[in-house]
């Protein structure tokens, strides 16, 4: 009897992705509701990291006609010192072991892994980049190549053998070169042919069918296709996001954290909308740097505050770097809210009239110290200025933080779906 | 001395290609066991959870609750909860059993002699399985029910599907024919008829019937009830059955989905009715080969070692007050009363001669037990073949727990002479599936009325249905219906203790 051994191992695993992504699926709000609340209480390093979130089960379940209460009957093994007619106390030894193993627990609760990219694709699910529509091809980025039918020219390693030889089978039947049975049964017809005339009938006959093959080859050159390749530019969507931060001295360490935490969650979201994002960190207090990511939020550094420097800062790397007509450009600020009163004039002008009109989209974050309190009193300088800006119709976002929890949540109202904006302006 | 199969734990495919020649040479020869021809796929453990969670079978539909197990499988099994099987067998033919990579020559050996020989033989000629299975064209029909689940998605919408198919599934328990047709089932016949019937569908589709103006309906009031109830197959306990055949405003292809959960249902009724024997049987034939091959010196001690000691991990019973106790252990109680056979038909006591007069001293052991392994369920072969040695051995004893009783729980029969048969009887029914499920029957449908559905469930010792869940899988079943639907509970005296009514959810339905 043959016996089959075959190595699966290599075979594509992922089978159950598809049932797994069904479920996922119907679970969704619970399980959304799961992964937000377990990113709460995360750091942000690693609140993306996938892992462990548990659901109720309530909804999700399967149910079945199944019974409980009444009598019942149990033979058990292990019996060691009861005879025919003993009773046993019901809370004891007896009811220990009445219900199904595992029963119980997967009933209320359902814990299961979510690998990383589930994980962010729930946490961003509902979040949205403004102003899509000014995706822009870039140039360089890659070249796809794709198959574009067939030619006459090319290089060997790209014949195609299946159309060569059907042209060739066309070619050969359209000519009528002799098949080699044909040749076979003449010859056989020759082998048996006892009369002189016939035969040599037959032998020309033979001969002309030779002469035919020798002439109309099997393939011929003509036959030869080559499969054709394509180059065709692929679109790339580019983004660059601008990270601007206030490091005068008035900036405590928790406002920087986060400050931080903001800037990671946008890189994160534009990393999963965009094949390619770059980030320009520039720091400023009088006067304005761009910065590496480590000075960027570490660097000690001290002096007075302008934010039009750092505005100004932008507006040159822009013109010097980033075409806006291929880059996305996204830019968050965070500050305490303080800045030179003269200053409150020049910062207007440039955000109105060079950094909004290129953004897609700009963010100021206004950081304040735990318990935050203080925000409510008065708005700051800087929040005045733009919400003036805002009030006068520039696409600015603003909000105040000042609480780790709350980053998450402001984050989430800043870019969550516009379709309300929509409903707003419809009627 | 014979050559060894394999040294250490290592093993390469030319090694598992010996293990499996030596594995078939002593269970056709010595045990004289007929199977299915092997088909032996190595796996990974990851590969593995992807078969848990679709019940083993190699291909399956398309479905959430599938992806539920997996993840919950996989949660458990990366904290270490849950160890992974060692390996899956497919009551197919050819035979598919999965063989994890991570096991060692010695356990491969084991697996192989297990579920390549064992489970195998049990398929193919164990009477139910004859009876309600079609090894032959399962793998094909699970393919057809899996393209024609997503042709259904294509066409109708991922949703409409999935509601069909969680009600289906709820009611999967009750989708079962207890008692054997007219025909055997053959499900490449099952495929070819459902395209069929498609086609036939599209070649004579007229739009124009629909507008013929219908004649005022006969009124058939009075019609009787048994004439009703003759017409509709009552009362019938296969629900899905009935609903395929009889719910009134199903579209074909739900109709056609319910009967894939059925067929499917089906498939896996004998395996719940013969855990006991199956396993039995395929670790005693386990047990066979490997002391055979040890003996025959192709095993080193050392792994024969290792052999005993998984061996004994797999038979172990723990008493009924151990931590680690949920229930008698198929695989324990199995292979204990298969060794129990051995022994009464080789070496039979005085006592074994008086319980077992037809098999005691007979010494054809092997012969005996492919008999038992053919012609018995777990019920039956626990009803005639405990032997009381091994009741006194395993020290069992019966509870009879009723709540009425306000002393505790009474110890109803211990392991004496007065108790074996009770015992006996009282352990065989706890694997009668007739006493495991619950009894449900349609039994009547007010067709000239509110067209109400009646179910019955008959209540055995006083045990009725857990309420939330029983509401919820009569909701999928009014659903389908899409009429109210009634389920009354009653017990042995027709008293009713319990009325579920329940209507159908307002979705819009495919007219």
């Amino acid at each position: 009897m043959p016996i089959h051994i075959i190595d699966r191992r290599l075979n594509p695993g992922g089978k159950s992705l598809e049932n797994r992504q069904r479920f996922l699926r119907r679970a969704k709000s619970l399980v959304q509701g799961a992964v937000k609340k377990t990113s709460q209480e995360r750091d942000i390093k690693d609140v993306l990291e996938g892992g462990e979130v548990t659901i109720p089960l309530d909804g999700m379940h399967e149910p079945r006609f199944r019974r409980d209460g009444g009598t019942r009957d149990m033979v058990l093994p292990g019996n060691k010192k009861f005879i025919e007619g003993d009773y046993l106390q019901r809370s004891g030894q007896g009811s220990a072991k009445d219900s199904g193993p595992g029963e119980g627990d997967s009933e209320d609760a359902f814990r299961f892994v979510l690998s990383r990219d589930e994980f962010v694709d729930l946490f961003l699910d509902d979040l949205e980049l403004p102003d899509l529509a000014k995706r822009k091809i870039a140039h360089t980025e890659s070249e796809g190549i794709q198959r574009a039918g067939y030619t006459t020219s090319g290089s060997p390693a790209n014949i195609s053998v299946s159309r060569t030889v059907r042209l060739a089978l066309a070619r050969r039947i359209a000519l009528k070169r002799p098949r080699k049975d044909e040749i076979e049964e003449l010859e056989a017809a020759i082998a048996a042919c006892t009369d002189e005339d016939e035969r040599v009938v037959l032998l020309a006959q033979l001969e002309k069918l030779k002469a035919k093959i020798k002439r109309i080859p099997f393939i011929d050159p003509l036959d030869i296709r080559y499969r054709r390749f394509e180059t065709v530019p692929k679109p790339v969507a580019q983004a660059v996001m601008f990270c601007l931060m206030d490091v005068s001295g008035s900036m405590s360490e928790h406002m920087k954290d986060l400050a931080k935490r903001f800037y990671m969650l946008l890189y994160v979201f534009l990393k999963r909308r965009y094949k390619h994002v770059e980030i320009v960190f520039i720091r400023h207090t009088d006067r304005a740097e761009e910065v590496d990511e480590q000075t960027f939020f570490y660097g000690p550094a001290s002096g007075g505050t302008l934010v039009s420097s750092a505005l100004q800062a932008m507006h040159e790397i822009v013109r010097e770097r980033f075409n806006p007509s291929d880059w996305n450009i996204y830019a968050a600020q965070a500050s305490d809210g303080d800045n030179s009163y003269s200053d409150g004039e020049l910062t207007g002008m440039l955000l109105t009239d060079k950094i909004l009109p290129i953004c897609q989209f700009f963010a100021y974050l206004e950081v304040g110290e735990s318990g935050g309190s203080a925000f409510d009193l008065s708005d700051s300088s800087l929040w005045t200025l733009y919400e003036r800006l805002r009030n006068s119709g520039e696409p600015l976002s603003m909000r105040k933080v000042s609480e780790r929890s709350e980053i998450f949540p402001v984050f989430h109202d800043l870019f969550q779906r516009r379709e309300t904006a929509q409903e707003k302006t419809a009627p | 001395m014979t050559e060894r199969l394999f040294e250490g734990a290592d093993w390469d495919f030319h090694i598992l290609q010996r293990i499996t020649d030596a594995c078939e040479e002593v269970a056709t020869k010595d045990l004289g066991l007929d199977v299915y021809p092997n088909q032996i796929e190595v796996i990974t453990a990851e590969q593995m959870l992807d078969a848990y969670s679709s019940v083993g079978m190699p291909l399956f539909y398309k479905h959430w609750s599938f992806g539920k197990q997996f993840a919950y499988h996989e949660a458990s099994y990366r904290k270490g909860l849950m160890g992974l099987a060692y390996e899956i067998v497919i009551n197919s033919s050819p035979c598919i059993s999965y063989l994890m990579e991570e096991n060692t020559a010695t356990m491969q050996t084991l697996v192989i002699a297990h579920a390549a020989f064992g489970h195998n033989h049990f398929f193919k000629n164990n009477y139910l399985f004859k009876q309600w299975t079609d090894a032959d064209g399962i793998l094909d029909y699970l393919d057809f029910a899996k393209k024609y689940v997503m042709s259904c998605e294509e066409r109708y919408g991922r949703v409409e599907v999935e509601r069909t198919l969680d009600a289906a599934h709820a009611l999967m328990s009750h989708g079962i024919d207890r008692y054997p047709g007219k025909k055997k089932l053959d499900l490449r016949e099952e495929e070819k008829r459902a395209g069929r019937r498609r086609q036939h569908e599209e070649e004579v589709f007229n739009d124009l019937w629909r507008t013929v103006p219908k004649g005022a309906s006969k009124t058939r009031s009075a019609i009787s009830l048994e004439r009703r109830r003759k017409l509709l197959g009552l009362p019938q306990e296969n629900l899905l059955y009935f609903l395929e055949k009889s719910a009134p405003r199903l579209a074909p292809w739900q109709r056609e989905l319910l009967r894939i959960v059925r067929h499917i249902a089906q498939y896996f009724y004998p395996q719940s009715q013969t855990k006991v024997m199956n396993e039995g049987t395929a670790t005693y034939v386990h047990y066979r080969i490997m002391t055979k091959l040890h003996q025959q010196g192709r095993i080193s001690d050392g792994n024969f070692l290792e052999f005993l000691q998984s061996h004994t991990n797999v038979v172990f019973q723990p008493e009924f007050d151990d931590q680690r106790f949920s229930g008698f252990n198929p695989y324990a109680l199995g292979f204990a009363m298969m060794q129990d056979i051995e022994r009464i038909v080789t070496n039979p006591a005085d006592e074994d001669r008086e319980w077992f007069p037809d098999i005691a001293g007979k010494n054809d052991v092997m012969g005996v037990l492919r008999d038992v392994w053919a012609n018995y369920r777990d019920e039956s072969f626990i009803a005639q073949f405990l032997s009381p040695k091994l009741m006194r051995h395993l020290r069992m004893f019966h509870l009879h727990d009723d709540p009425e009783e306000r002393a505790g729980i009474r110890v109803d029969a211990i392991h004496d002479d007065r108790g074996f048969r009770r015992v006996r009887r009282e352990l065989a029914r706890q694997h009668d599936v007739g006493y495991i499920d619950a009894n449900i029957e349609v039994v009547d449908v007010d067709l000239s009325g509110d067209r109400r559905l009646i179910l019955h469930h008959h209540v055995i010792k006083g045990s009725q249905l857990n309420e939330t869940d029983a509401k919820r899988v009569l909701q999928h079943l009014a659903d389908l219906w899409t009429y109210d639907v009634a389920l009354i509970e009653v017990d042995g005296n027709d008293k009713v203790l319990r009325e579920y009514v329940v209507s159908p959810r307002p979705i819009p339905v495919a007219a």
